[in-house]
C-alpha cells in the first residue's frame, strides 16, 4: 500500500470512466456530486458483466461448480474488504444494501434488546437522517432518549461536549459520521471511541462517505459498529456492508429471517446460521457484491484513500484550487470548514436559493447536490434551508471548477 | 431548455419582493405546506367572507421559483371563491404536469416550469397550501401524493 502510484494522469484516469464522456445540455458533463454517488470505473462495469457472463449462480446452496464458483468470487470480496478496512475476520463482515440498511440492523437488532428505558443515545449534530430515523424508531420502542453532540460554527464536532454528555447521562450508545456528507468534515473518530468507552458507551460510525477518501483500519480505531456503502466509492449501487465486533454480532438476534441465515427450521423452533450469514438471509446483490470487489482494486491501486497517493493529492489540490476560486465569488459563502475535510464545498450564495443554482448550473453541464443533503438538523444548525454542494473525486479536473465557476458568475447574472 | 424562459423577469421580481408575504392576522383558514424534497416550506393564511377569499398572505422559505408561484397565487385568489382557486389550481396542474395548454392569464410566466420537471413541485407549492387552508384540514400538505 505504501507504493501509492506517485505519478498521477487525471487523463488516464478519466477515459476509465465511460459516463465522464458524455455531454449534458451541449456542454461536457462537470460532475461534482461525487458525495451523492460517483460514476463508476470500466473495470467495474466489466466486474459484473463477466458475472453474469460466466459465474451467475445462487451462493451458498448449490453443489455444481458455478454455485461453488460464484460463492468464492462473493467471499472473495468480503476478504478485500475486510483487508482494506482492517477487519479483523472477514466473517464480522455482513452485507446490506448500503449504509442505511446497515444502521437499521443494528438500531433494530442490538438497539432493541440492549437499549431500555431512559438510556441515552447520542448522535452527532451533523448526522445524515439514515443515522438519526432508526434510532429515533428504536427509541421510541424501548423509551431510550436521543441527544444530539454540538457542532462548531465551522462544523466540527465538540469533543468537550461530548465528554460533558458522557459524564452526565446514562449514554449506551455513540453515533458519528467519519465523514460528513454535507460539509466535508473528517471526524476524530479515535477520540470519539476512546471518550465513549470510557464512559461504558458502543460507538457506531456511519462510514458512507469515507471509503474513497480517507484510511480506514476498523480494528485500531477500536469502533464497535462501521457501515460502509460500495457506490460512493467506485463500486455498484445497493451494496454496502456492516462491520461489528464478533462478540456484537453472536449475541445480536437476527434482524431478518429468511433463507440461509438458518442452521435447521422446523415448526417449533428454528435455530440460527453462523456469521456472517445469520444476518444474511435470502439471495444477497451477488453481480453488486463481486463487482465492488473490482472496485476495492480500484481504490488499491489508486490508494486515493491514502494521503501520500498522487490520486489523494490530486483531489486535495483541486480542492484547493475551487475553494480559492469560489472565495472570490462576491456574496459566496462557503458552509463547512473544518481543519480536516475531504474534497466536498458546501456554500450558499447572498439572494439565490440554492435550488436556483442548482437548475442553473445543469444548463452549463455541471452537476452539483442542493437541498437539504439528508441533514436537516445540521441546516437547522448552520442557519440555513439548504445549500450547494460540489463534491469532488479522483477524477475531477481544474477545467471542471472553472466550468463551475463560470456558471456561478450566470447564476450572479440572472439574480443580479 | 431555456433559462430566460424559467427565470423571467416577473419571477424574478416576485421572488426579491414576494407580495402579501408576512402574517395575516384575522385569518380564518391557514395551512402549511412542505415540499419534503427540498425543504421548501410555505405558510398561507387566509381572510375567508360570505364563500369569497378577502386576503391572503404567505409566509416560508424556498427557491425563487417557488417563491414567486406563492407570491402571485396570494394575488389572484383574492375575490374568489373554493370553487374558482380549485379549478385555476386544476389547470395550472395540467399546464405544468400534463403539459395541456390552457390559458392562465397573469400564471402563464410560470409556465417555462414545464421544460424542467425537477422544479415542477415548486411552483405547484403554494397551491396544494391554498386548497389544502380552503379544506382546513389542519394537517401539513405535501407535495407528495
Amino acid at each position: 500500500m505504501g507504493s501509492a502510484i506517485v505519478s498521477f494522469d487525471v487523463a488516464q484516469i478519466r477515459s476509465l470512466f465511460p459516463a465522464l464522456q458524455q455531454t449534458v445540455n451541449g456542454h461536457p458533463l462537470a460532475y461534482l456530486d461525487n458525495a451523492a454517488t460517483t460514476q463508476k470505473p470500466l473495470a467495474v462495469l466489466d466486474a459484473e458483466r463477466a458475472f453474469y457472463s460466466t459465474l451467475n449462480a445462487n451462493v451458498h446452496r448449490g453443489v455444481h461448480q458455478l454455485s461453488q464458483k460464484a460463492t468464492d468470487a462473493f467471499e472473495a470480496t468480503r476478504i478485500k474488504l475486510a483487508k482494506l478496512a482492517g477487519v479483523p475476520t472477514p466473517e464480522s463482515l455482513i452485507w446490506t444494501k448500503g449504509c442505511t440498511e446497515a444502521v437499521n440492523l443494528v438500531a433494530h437488532s442490538w438497539g432493541s434488546t440492549q437499549l431500555s428505558e431512559g438510556d441515552v443515545i447520542l448522535l452527532s449534530g451533523m448526522e445524515h437522517h439514515a443515522n438519526i430515523v432508526p434510532w429515533q424508531l428504536v427509541a421510541e420502542k424501548v423509551g431510550a432518549v436521543i441527544k444530539p453532540i454540538p457542532i462548531s460554527d465551522e462544523g466540527e464536532l465538540d469533543l468537550a461536549a461530548l465528554e460533558e454528555l458522557l459524564r452526565t447521562h446514562p449514554v449506551k450508545l455513540v453515533g458519528v459520521k467519519h465523514v460528513c456528507n454535507a460539509l466535508g468534515t473528517i471526524n476524530s473518530i479515535r477520540e470519539v471511541v476512546q471518550l465513549a468507552h470510557a464512559a461504558g458507551a458502543r460507538v457506531l460510525v456511519d462510514g458512507a462517505q469515507s471509503l474513497a477518501h480517507v484510511p480506514i483500519n476498523v480494528a485500531d480505531l477500536d469502533v464497535d459498529f462501521y457501515t460502509f456503502s460500495a457506490h460512493k466509492a467506485y463500486g455498484p449501487t445497493g451494496v454496502g456492508a456492516l462491520y461489528g465486533k464478533k462478540e456484537l454480532l453472536e449475541q445480536m438476534p437476527p434482524y431478518q429471517g429468511g433463507g440461509d441465515m438458518i442452521r435447521t427450521v422446523s415448526w417449533e423452533k428454528t435455530t440460527f446460521n453462523d456469521l456472517p450469514n445469520k444476518f444474511e438471509p435470502g439471495t444477497p446483490n451477488i453481480a453488486g457484491v463481486v463487482a465492488f470487489g473490482a472496485a476495492i482494486d480500484f481504490l488499491e491501486e489508486t490508494a486515493v484513500h491514502l494521503p501520500d497517493s498522487g490520486a489523494h493529492r490530486h483531489e486535495r489540490d483541486v480542492l484547493t484550487y475551487a475553494t480559492a476560486a469560489l472565495e472570490d465569488i462576491a456574496g459566496l459563502q462557503i458552509k463547512g470548514t473544518a481543519k480536516r475535510k475531504t474534497a466536498v464545498i458546501s456554500f450558499v450564495m447572498e439572494g439565490v436559493h440554492p435550488h436556483d443554482i442548482g437548475t442553473i448550473l445543469d444548463q452549463y453541464g455541471v452537476a452539483i447536490r442542493t437541498g437539504h443533503h439528508c441533514c436537516m438538523p445540521l441546516m437547522k444548525r448552520l442557519g440555513v434551508p439548504a445549500t450547494a454542494r460540489a463534491s469532488l473525486s479522483l477524477y475531477t479536473t481544474k477545467g471542471d471548477i472553472d466550468q463551475l465557476v463560470g456558471a456561478l458568475r450566470k447564476v450572479k447574472e440572472i439574480f443580479s | 431548455m431555456d433559462l430566460q424562459e424559467l427565470y423571467q423577469e416577473v419571477i424574478l421580481d416576485h421572488s426579491k419582493k414576494p407580495r402579501n408575504f408576512g402574517m395575516l392576522g384575522d385569518a380564518t383558514h391557514e395551512a402549511e405546506g412542505h415540499n419534503p424534497l427540498c425543504g421548501d416550506q410555505v405558510h398561507v393564511r387566509l381572510r375567508v367572507v360570505n364563500n369569497e377569499v378577502e386576503a391572503c398572505k404567505f409566509e416560508g422559505c424556498g427557491c425563487a421559483v417557488s417563491t414567486a408561484s406563492a407570491s402571485l397565487m396570494t394575488q389572484l385568489v383574492q375575490g374568489k371563491t373554493r370553487d374558482e382557486i380549485a379549478e385555476l389550481a386544476q389547470r395550472f396542474r395540467e399546464v405544468l404536469i400534463e403539459h395541456k395548454e390552457h390559458e392562465l392569464g397573469d400564471l402563464n410566466v410560470l409556465c417555462g416550469v414545464r421544460a424542467f420537471p425537477m422544479r415542477v413541485k415548486c411552483a405547484t407549492l403554494a397551491w396544494h397550501a391554498v386548497l389544502a387552508a380552503l379544506e382546513q384540514t389542519g394537517e401539513i400538505t405535501t407535495t407528495e401524493e
